[in-house]
Formats: structure tokens, C-alpha cells, sequence
């Protein structure tokens, strides 16, 4: 069927909640409004009010009372109404979630999707536009899963909530309704932890994820070079494995997101490169990112925003290096 | 009801023991004298097991370490009123209820010397580990009791926190969401009165923690924290009541912490010595041994003190048998199955590269 990212997010859930009566749904909005961007429209009806649940709105309150139902036998999926509330719960999702299995050696573990949309680039409101996947990148228990089209989305979500960890999973908001595609109407599962070679090439390589990808593609059919195109899809754990494989072929690499620049991941996918491939490279891997500000309203968001002249001027700065 | 009899808003307080040792019998609950036996034997055993750790941290054998001393009743109180299969989850202060709760005291030394497999309790104890993040338990305990409700189980979720917590975020979400969806949960704080050194005072202008319950929609019961049959008591009425889906019950523990916060504090530089005195003639061990000593129920604490003695002894030489974690173990439990990168940090085979 032709679905958008939504109605494949909207399908995943369905059916996960149909396979299994453990997993349950809470967050804002989420039951009888269908969330506000309707991802979880008529699960309510479907699965009725106690498996569908609008809870009050607190943040920490949805991800500790979550983590709580995740100890107790139950498979939660938490919806975050935009990535720039979800500060809130980093307490619960940093201290408690990440470390779970650790500090209980196995014995207690977190089953639990924290979902949310993020990123800018459709001109949103202010904290409606954060992409801060760097922050929960970084602690180590959680995974962070960005899916970049309609069919990724579904396999990648039906992944995410059948894995035995946290996982955070991020929406690009810009993706939701940009495009439809065949999704298979049954179950379509897609690895965790691993990236996806879009385009094969061999003079340079581009990676991204999210929102970004389209925007690759877009500047890669514009340049005359043989492009090797790369979805990380899982930020962590990273699969570096596959971006090695690819650099040492082509020997340049451009990184692009939407994220701030410093701290970003970027920098992170960088220093693996020259970790495992320095001997490889023939120019610094290039940098395609937002400037470290402020987010700016709708009016000023094209200043930050990525655009494809400038991953084409990054892949130019990388060829003519 | 005693939520009914006892009015928080009122200032109303549950005390059925005096300090000497007589009941009100018209509060007096049932319990029998095994149930009593059992009960002062798990006092005496937090007593000097906790003042064990204290010796154990100040011979560098152990971290550093939050003391119960004083507030055994509070603990061990509501614990006895949980059946098997209910949930507990405690923060940092609460050894007496996990003693009563059968986590093993090795188990909990063991924690206690910084070493994680001190959180790892008896398969199926539902006891959750410490949370050290204040009040950051508490929504826990209401998503535990959610999927309880939902599975339609007949168990309840009882959480301590102290009286900090209860300026917390997380301590109005959880609460909050728990009177929203009436689950079967029970809350205890804790009020020993201090928060490191901040008094509780300085935490709430409410003039009690459990009229907080009432704006939550469920009720809520200032209770003498040193005695043990009026925590019994409230946390029985709360149990039942949770039991029955009738929806959570908050518990103010009004107690004193008669030790440090932790042994890295120094408790003479925020209290006076004559406060620390008054509460000392309140002691939830010694009113409870003469209750039990007047009923004819115990006739030699000696006895039992040396039998927890040898207890204590042999979960020290337990825990301290227990080796140093290895390289392997701090990794591999980051993720159910460990990611390639992180292999590559770990080592070949486990070893420090």
C-alpha cells in the first residue's frame, strides 16, 4: 500500500499492538485527539483507553511512569510531543532507562520506545524544531533510531519496539507527509544497528539520516561524481563498520546533519573515520551542518537550515581538496 | 477509616504506641506474635546491621553510607503490610523494609562496598534497586502498578522517598498521574526531617507532606514514624485499599534521622544536640521492646541480639567474598547483545587492551 511516514508509523503500531497485548501507548494527546500530528489516529478505538493512554502532561511523569511499566512486564511506547519538551524526561531516560540492565546485571531490563518528533525545516513554532540527537547519543544503554522514509519507518519502529533495550526514536517532522511509498501491509522488520548504502559509488561518500537524506539525494543527482550515499538510520549504536567499508573505497566523506555543529555527531563519525581509515583518506572528512545558534523563528530558519548547495559545496570542497 | 479519623489538613497525627510502650488499644491492629517476634527480630537486625556499615565505612570496607538508625519503624512498618508478589521500591534509606522484604543483607553490603551485583535481589522479590536521583522512583512505582491494574493482578506498589523528594518534579508527575488513573499504589515518605541539611521547613510551607495527597484527589495520613503498630496500621488501611482498586494512599512518616545523611556529612553543623535527644527518648526500638517485653511476648533481646550479631557477621564475610567485577562485566550489560564498537573498546577477549 502507498502509505506517508505518518500512516507507516500509524501501521507499526497497529500491528505491534495487535501481535502483543503487552505493548501500550501513553502520551500527550495521544488517545482521543490521535496525537497531534495523528500517528496514533484510531488506535484508541481499536485498543481501547487502557493500552491507548492520554495521560496528564509531564514529561518525566510519561518516561518514569513508562520505565515503570517496562519493569513490570509491559512494552511502553512513550510519545514525546516535540523533541524540544522531551528535556524533561533525560532524568528518567539518562538515570534510569540507559542504566537499567547494567546495574541489575540483566535482571531488570527497559523494554520501551520513546518516540518524538524532531528537526526543523517546516518553519514550526519555537522549541518545535530541536535536533539534539547528539545528547541522548551519547549515553551509553540507549539507542537512537532515525528512520528516513515511510518504509524504513515501519520496519524500523516494528524493530525498535520488539528490541529488549531503550530505544529513542526520532520522527523528522519534515518527512512526515513528504512522500508516499509501497509498504508492505504485513510485518516488515529492519535491523537495529545497522546503516543502509542508498546509492552505490566510488569517488566520495555522503551520509546523513532523517530529514537529511532527501536533501542528499537531491545534491548528489546534481553532481557528476559517482556518489556512494549512506542512511546511518541507527545513531547508536553507530554502525561504523559499513561507513568504513565505504570510505576506504572512496577515500572522502562528507557528513551532513541538521544538528549544531560542535558536539554534534559529525564530529563523532569524523574521528571513527580517522580511527579506522585514516590511511585511506584522500581529504579531511567535510562537515555539512547547522552553525551553533539559537534556532531561529520560521522567518530566519533558512539561515540554519541545510540546503542542497551547500552539501554540493561540501562535496566540492571534499573532490577539489 | 483512619484517613477518615486522621485529618492531615487538620494536623491530626496516627500514634497507637506512646513512648513508653502502651497501646491505645481502640488503634491497636492485628498482629500475631509471630508476626510481632518477626517483626522486632527485623528491627534489631537493621539496628545493628546498620550501625555495622557505618563501622565498615570507617574502616574503609564499604562507601559511603546513609544510616537508619532511628527510623527502623517507618521502614519495616509498611513492609509488613505487603503480601507476596507486591512491589516495593525504595530510594537509599530504607534497609529495614528490604531486610523484611528478604533481600539478602550480603546483598545489600555488597552494594553498599560499589559493587553492582548488590542489586541484583532474589529472582521474583519485585523490589527495584536503589534510586539515588531524588524522587525519581515514584513514577516508577505508578507505571509498575499501572501494568499490575491492567493485567487485572491483585498487587500492590509501595514506594518510600523522603521529605526532600516531595519538592521534586517527579514527585507531583508521579503522584499526580497516580490519582489520575487510581492506581493500586501506596506512598510513604519518609519525613525524617531533614534533607541533608536542609529542614523540612524549607521544603514545603504545607504544615504537614500528607495534606499534599488531598490535592492529588486521594487520601493522605500524617502517622508517628517511630511507631511501629501506627505505620503498620496507616500502610495496612493503604494496602487493602489499593487491593481493592481503590486507588493510591499517601503515608507521612513523621520519624527523625538520628544518624548523618550519609558518613560523609557531619549532622552537628545544621542540629543541636538537645534536638537530637528529644527524639532519642522517641525511639522506635526500645518502645517497641517494652511493649513486647509488658505483653510477655520477648523475654530476652539478648538473645536475639546475638543471634543477629552472628547474621551480620556472616554477610560481611559473604559480600566481602565476592570478587571485583571484571572487564567483561562492567560492558557487557550495556545492551542486550554488545555492539561491535564497544567490543573493540572492551578488548580481545575481555582484556584490557
Amino acid at each position: 500500500m502507498m502509505m506517508n511516514m505518518v500512516q507507516a508509523i500509524n501501521a507499526a503500531l497497529r500491528m505491534e499492538m495487535e501481535r502483543d497485548p503487552s505493548v501500550v501507548i501513553l502520551g500527550e494527546d495521544v488517545g482521543v485527539d490521535g496525537g497531534v500530528f495523528r500517528l496514533t489516529e484510531g488506535l484508541l478505538d481499536r485498543f481501547g483507553a487502557d493500552r491507548v493512554i492520554d495521560t496528564p502532561l509531564a514529561e518525566a511523569g510519561i518516561s518514569g511512569v513508562a520505565i515503570g511499566m517496562a519493569m513490570n512486564g509491559l512494552r511502553p511506547i512513550a510519545e514525546m510531543q516535540f523533541m524540544g519538551f522531551s528535556y524533561l524526561a533525560l532524568n528518567q531516560m539518562i538515570n534510569h532507562a540507559a542504566r537499567m540492565r547494567n546495574r541489575t546485571r540483566g535482571r531488570i531490563t527497559i523494554p520501551l520506545v520513546l518516540r518524538m518528533p524532531y528537526g526543523a525545516g517546516i518553519k514550526a513554532l519555537e522549541h518545535h524544531s530541536e535536533s539534539t540527537e547528539a545528547l541522548y547519543a551519547q549515553i551509553p544503554g540507549l539507542k537512537v533510531v532515525v528512520p528516513s522514509t515511510p518504509l524504513e519507518a515501519k520496519g524500523l519502529l516494528t524493530a525498535s519496539i520488539r528490541d529488549p533495550d531503550p530505544v529513542v526514536f526520532l520522527e523528522p517532522t519534515r518527512s512526515y507527509r513528504m512522500l508516499k511509498e509501497e509498504v508492505p501491509d504485513g510485518e516488515y522488520l529492519l535491523p537495529l544497528g545497522k546503516a543502509r548504502v542508498v546509492q552505490e559509488g566510488d569517488d566520495i561518500t555522503v551520509l546523513g539520516w532523517g530529514a537529511m537524506m532527501p536533501l542528499i539525494q537531491k545534491a548528489v543527482d546534481k553532481v557528476k561524481a559517482s556518489v556512494e550515499v549512506i542512511d546511518l538510520r541507527t545513531l547508536s549504536p553507530m554502525d561504523i563498520e559499513t561507513v568504513l567499508d565505504s570510505v576506504k573505497r572512496t577515500g572522502r566523506a562528507v557528513v551532513v546533519h541538521e544538528a549544531p555543529r560542535t558536539c554534534g555527531l559529525g564530529a563523532e563519525i569524523a574521528a571513527r573515520i580517522y580511527e579506522g581509515a585514516i590511511l585511506n583518506m584522500e581529504a579531511p572528512v567535510e562537515r555539512v551542518t547547522a552553525p551553533d545558534i539559537t534556532i531561529p523563528l520560521p522567518k530566519g530558519e533558512d539561515h540554519y537550515y541545510i540546503n542542497e548547495r551547500m552539501i554540493i559545496e561540501g562535496m566540492e570542497r571534499t573532490m577539489n581538496f | 477509616m483512619l484517613t477518615d479519623e486522621f485529618d492531615p489538613l487538620k494536623g491530626e497525627m496516627l500514634c497507637v504506641m506512646d513512648e513508653e510502650g502502651i497501646v491505645d488499644r481502640s488503634l491497636m491492629p492485628k498482629l500475631s506474635n509471630e508476626m510481632l517476634i518477626k517483626a522486632y527480630r527485623t528491627m534489631v537486625l537493621t539496628r545493628l546491621a546498620d550501625d555495622k556499615a557505618v563501622k565498615l565505612q570507617r574502616q574503609g570496607k564499604l562507601g559511603a553510607y546513609p544510616p537508619s538508625r532511628g527510623q527502623e519503624a517507618s521502614q519495616i512498618g509498611p513492609a509488613m503490610a505487603l503480601k507476596e508478589g507486591d512491589w516495593l521500591l525504595w530510594a537509599f534509606r530504607e534497609m529495614g523494609g528490604l531486610l523484611w522484604k528478604g533481600i539478602p543483607l550480603s546483598t545489600l553490603y555488597l552494594f553498599w562496598m560499589g559493587n553492582e551485583l548488590g542489586s541484583v535481589y532474589p529472582e521474583g522479590s519485585n523490589v527495584t534497586p536503589s534510586v539515588v536521583p531524588v524522587a525519581s522512583q515514584i513514577p516508577h512505582a505508578v507505571g509498575i502498578a499501572y501494568a499490575s491494574k491492567l493485567r487485572k493482578e491483585k498487587i500492590v506498589t509501595l514506594a518510600y522517598f523522603g521529605d526532600g523528594a516531595t519538592s521534586e518534579g517527579e514527585f507531583h508527575e508521579g503522584l499526580n498521574f497516580a490519582g489520575v488513573f487510581k492506581t493500586p499504589n501506596v506512598f510513604v515518605c519518609q519525613n525524617n526531617q531533614f534533607a541533608i541539611s536542609t529542614r523540612r521547613e524549607r521544603q514545603s510551607a504545607s504544615p504537614t507532606l500528607a495534606q499534599k495527597a488531598v490535592s492529588y484527589g486521594f487520601p493522605g495520613i500524617l502517622v508517628d514514624g517511630n511507631d511501629i503498630f501506627a505505620m503498620f496500621a496507616a500502610a495496612k488501611e493503604a494496602v487493602d485499599r489499593a487491593r481493592k482498586g481503590k486507588g493510591p494512599t499517601l503515608i507521612e512518616s513523621y520519624t527523625y534521622r538520628m544518624g548523618d545523611h550519609t558518613t560523609s556529612d557531619d549532622w552537628r553543623k545544621y542540629r543541636t544536640k538537645e534536638e537530637v535527644e528529644t527524639w532519642q527518648r522517641k525511639d522506635p526500638l526500645s518502645r517497641f521492646a517494652k511493649y513486647l517485653k509488658a505483653e510477655g511476648v520477648l523475654s530476652d533481646e539478648g538473645e536475639i541480639e546475638k543471634e543477629m550479631s552472628k547474621v551480620i557477621e556472616e554477610a560481611v564475610a559473604a559480600a566481602e567474598a565476592v570478587p571485583a567485577p571484571t572487564r567483561k562485566d562492567v560492558f557487557e550489560h550495556t545492551y542486550a547483545e554488545m555492539p561491535p564498537y564497544l567490543k573493540w573498546q572492551m578488548g580481545p577477549g575481555g582484556e584490557r587492551q
